[in-house]
């Protein structure tokens, strides 16, 4: 027995020593230093199934928490050498690195084709291309085949306004004997990335700036229009695909990942389609994550060949399985996709090439005051809509709110507000 | 000398826990709610105060408050005085009515958000008898009279128990001869009841009262998992400034109401249920 144990014991060592050998040559992997696919089944599918195929071994490190990431690559920054290869993060975690990013406008990317306004945004406002678009995930509109029936003459499911939908969903409350609108405004629910992100854009084409703008009184007053013909359980609505499933609701509005269930249990029986218009264009808020170099990658050459393997149609649709998040280029993705990749996956397409597009973005650098930045939104919602107080009396005191949050984290605007120097006004 | 100190030594452990894990936290705690950076500040107050939701959540903590307490104390009296009289199968009567105490009160509002969700057992009895054809949507938002009804009931329905409990020990205490000789005289039950039962078990009944306010006053998961925002409480708007909005020293201000209530309201049980110190047993 206790020969066994020795024998065991060397043999780990040897093994230890073996592995260590390997970490040694590991230095030459191109380190892929990243905040995304961060629980450890996405980890591995991105080594296992989306990495592997690159002609050099990559060292693929995710860290769900942002300070440690930051930590690594500013330090590397300081100390002008480091090891970190690729960035791998969100568009608002690249913003305070900016200065430190290698140009990538001259990556060749052969024939394929990513979305304009992705790497638009990819700039961070500069000449320059700070980062590549490199995945993404946003919140689409979900509906009931059922409820198509009653959609308004002449509109057009892919290319719906605000109106079209108030118009829509008054039909639906008439004629079904109930509301069947749905939203999710329960204490679980995203409602404020709604008007961040879908609403506000879509009226005012900003999200802070014009936060009391006579525009976003009209918008404030179409969604309470909107709101009548809403079911009144949607105060209480967290996961939109929940309702959607037992038929209390059948037209909604949530991110992917919370209607997945729906279009994945009953996938005939649901479609997916872009978010509605307003008189700014279609606003939607993309979740966008992109792929960066920092200026003291040990290879740049070789992490520029790197990027450009990572959007490639055949890495997306890997990644896209790996992640869930979705291609950012031009693909066309196969027929053995789940069915919610395959409904949202071509409503988020529409969504995003649509010719009205108006895409904004996560709040970017309010870091603690992102709750409080979030509870102006909620308020306005719980006073105007569901207190029934005064638009514009509501939107004075809650931009007072906004304008001290903004000042307080001394957070610049974001698109769609214009860039600004020093904290986002609000006018 | 040691006959004389042996009670503060023994006292002393449980002093300097109360010392160590309430005063000085509950110090840092006032303290967080009047200084901003190092400054004395009343600005968390004037924040708390101005936000739109604190009159509501303090008059809905009030009326609450109001609601629940008095129909829990009629109602645990009404239980003790049947279980006093209880000769056989007393036991066992009284561990079922305690039963909701030993359950959390998150789990007795999820327990009560079963019976009033819109697709809760309620809706299902009541389109089962035919009584409605749609279910109603009991907690909705516009429909605030039923979130409070289906509160103040979960809230009878779990915390009644911890009345009943100190009654039934206090109306233990009451010695038999009372009543015999209450009897003897020809009192009516009720007047057994009003003359001896009530002026005696004044002291469980403050203690009672006392505990059940102050509980009233920190209800909590009860409104959360049955009315989510859409009945904001005291301790519901401290816990979303502390946690959502990461703003501690708002929340700090908020823990500070909520004790003010609660000591107003132990001085005001103490002073009126007051039992002079000459008719102490």
């Amino acid at each position: 027995m206790r020969k066994t144990t020795t024998t065991t014991l060397a043999a780990a060592l040897l093994a230890g020593g073996a592995f260590a050998a390997t970490g040694g040559s590991a230095q030459a992997d191109i380190l892929f230093w990243s905040t995304q696919a961060a629980p450890v089944e996405e980890t591995q599918a991105m080594r296992g199934q989306v990495l592997s195929g690159f002609e050099e071994a990559v060292d693929y490190q995710a860290t769900d928490d942002r300070g440690p990431w930051l930590t690594r690559i500013e330090a590397e920054l300081q100390a002008g050498s480091g090891t970190i290869g690729l960035l791998g993060a969100l568009h608002g975690e690249f913003v305070s690195l900016s200065d430190d990013l290698v140009d990538l406008s001259d990556i060749e990317l052969g024939d394929v084709t990513v979305n304009a306004t992705f790497q638009q945004l990819g700039m961070l406002g500069t000449g320059e291309q700070k980062y590549l678009p490199w995945m993404q995930a946003t919140y689409i509109m979900a509906a009931n085949r059922q409820a198509l029936d009653y959609l308004p003459e002449g509109a057009d499911i892919n290319a719906l306004t605000y109106d079209e939908l108030i118009e829509w969903a008054r039909v639906l409350a008439e004629e079904t004997g109930g509301p069947k609108f749905g939203f999710p405004a329960g204490p679980q629910g995203l409602k404020h990335r709604f008007f961040q992100g879908y609403l506000y854009p879509s009226y005012t084409d900003s999200a802070v700036t014009e936060f009391r703008s006579p525009e976003a009184e009209e918008a404030w007053n179409k969604f309470k229009e909107l709101w009548q013909y809403t079911s009144p359980s949607s105060t209480s609505y967290g996961f939109m695909q929940e309702p959607l499933l037992t038929e209390e609701v059948w037209v909604a509005w949530d991110h992917t990942a919370r209607l997945a269930d729906a279009f994945n249990q009953r996938p005939d029986d649901f479609v997916a389609f872009p978010a509605p218009a307003g008189p700014t264009g279609r606003g939607f808020m993309p979740v966008i994550a992109g792929v960066a170099i920092p200026r003291t990658a040990p290879d740049t050459e070789a992490a520029k060949a790197l990027a450009a393997y990572m959007l490639k149609p055949e890495t997306q649709v890997a990644t896209l399985r790996a992640t869930n998040f979705f291609p950012v280029v031009e693909v066309d993705l196969p027929d053995d996709m789940p069915a919610s990749v395959r409904l949202s996956g071509q409503a988020i397409a529409r969504m995003a090439n649509a010719d009205d597009a108006n895409p904004s973005l996560l709040p970017v650098g309010l870091g603690e005051y992102n709750g409080k930045f979030n509870q102006v939104f909620v308020d306005a919602f719980e006073r105007i809509v569901l207190a029934g107080q005064d638009v514009r009396q509501v939107l004075d005191e809650q931009g007072e709110t906004l304008r001290s949050v903004m000042q307080d984290s001394g957070a610049p605007c974001w698109a769609p507000d214009e860039p600004s120097e020093g904290a986002c006004p609000v006018e | 000398m040691q006959q004389r100190t042996l009670p503060y030594l023994l006292l002393l452990p449980a002093t300097l826990f109360l010392c160590v894990f309430f005063i000085y936290p509950f110090l840092l705690v006032a303290w967080q709610a009047v200084s901003q950076d190092g400054a004395l500040t009343l600005d968390h107050f004037r924040t708390m105060a101005g936000h739109w939701k604190f009159p509501t959540a303090f008059w809905n903590t009030m009326l609450l408050a109001l609601a629940v307490v008095p129909v829990q104390l009629a109602l645990a009296l009404f239980m003790a005085t049947l279980v006093t009289r209880m000769g056989k199968g007393r036991d066992v009567i009284l561990y079922i009515w305690t039963i909701p105490l030993g359950i959390s009160d998150l789990a007795a509002g999820i327990i009560w958000l079963a019976i009033f969700e819109q697709t809760g057992f309620l809706n299902s009895m009541l389109s089962g008898l035919g009584v409605v054809e749609q279910p109603v949507a009991w907690l909705g938002y516009q429909n605030k009279g039923t979130i409070f009804l289906a509160v103040v009931l979960a809230e009878i329905w779990r915390a009644t128990a911890i009345v009943l409990v100190i009654l039934v020990a206090g109306m233990g205490l009451i010695p038999k001869e009372y009543y015999e000789a209450a009897e003897v005289f020809g009192a009516s039950p009720w007047k057994r009841f009003t003359r001896i039962t009530l002026p005696l078990l004044r002291p469980s009944i403050q203690t009672a009262l006392i505990l059940r306010t102050i509980l009233a006053f920190e209800v909590f998961a009860v409104v959360i998992a049955l009315a989510g925002t859409n009945f904001p409480v005291l301790m519901g708007e401290t816990y979303h400034w502390q946690f959502n909005l990461q703003d501690r020293h708002v929340a700090a201000a908020y823990a500070l109401v909520i004790l003010a209530i609660s000591i107003a309201f132990t001085l005001v049980f103490l002073r009126t249920l007051r039992v002079p110190r000459e008719a102490q047993p």
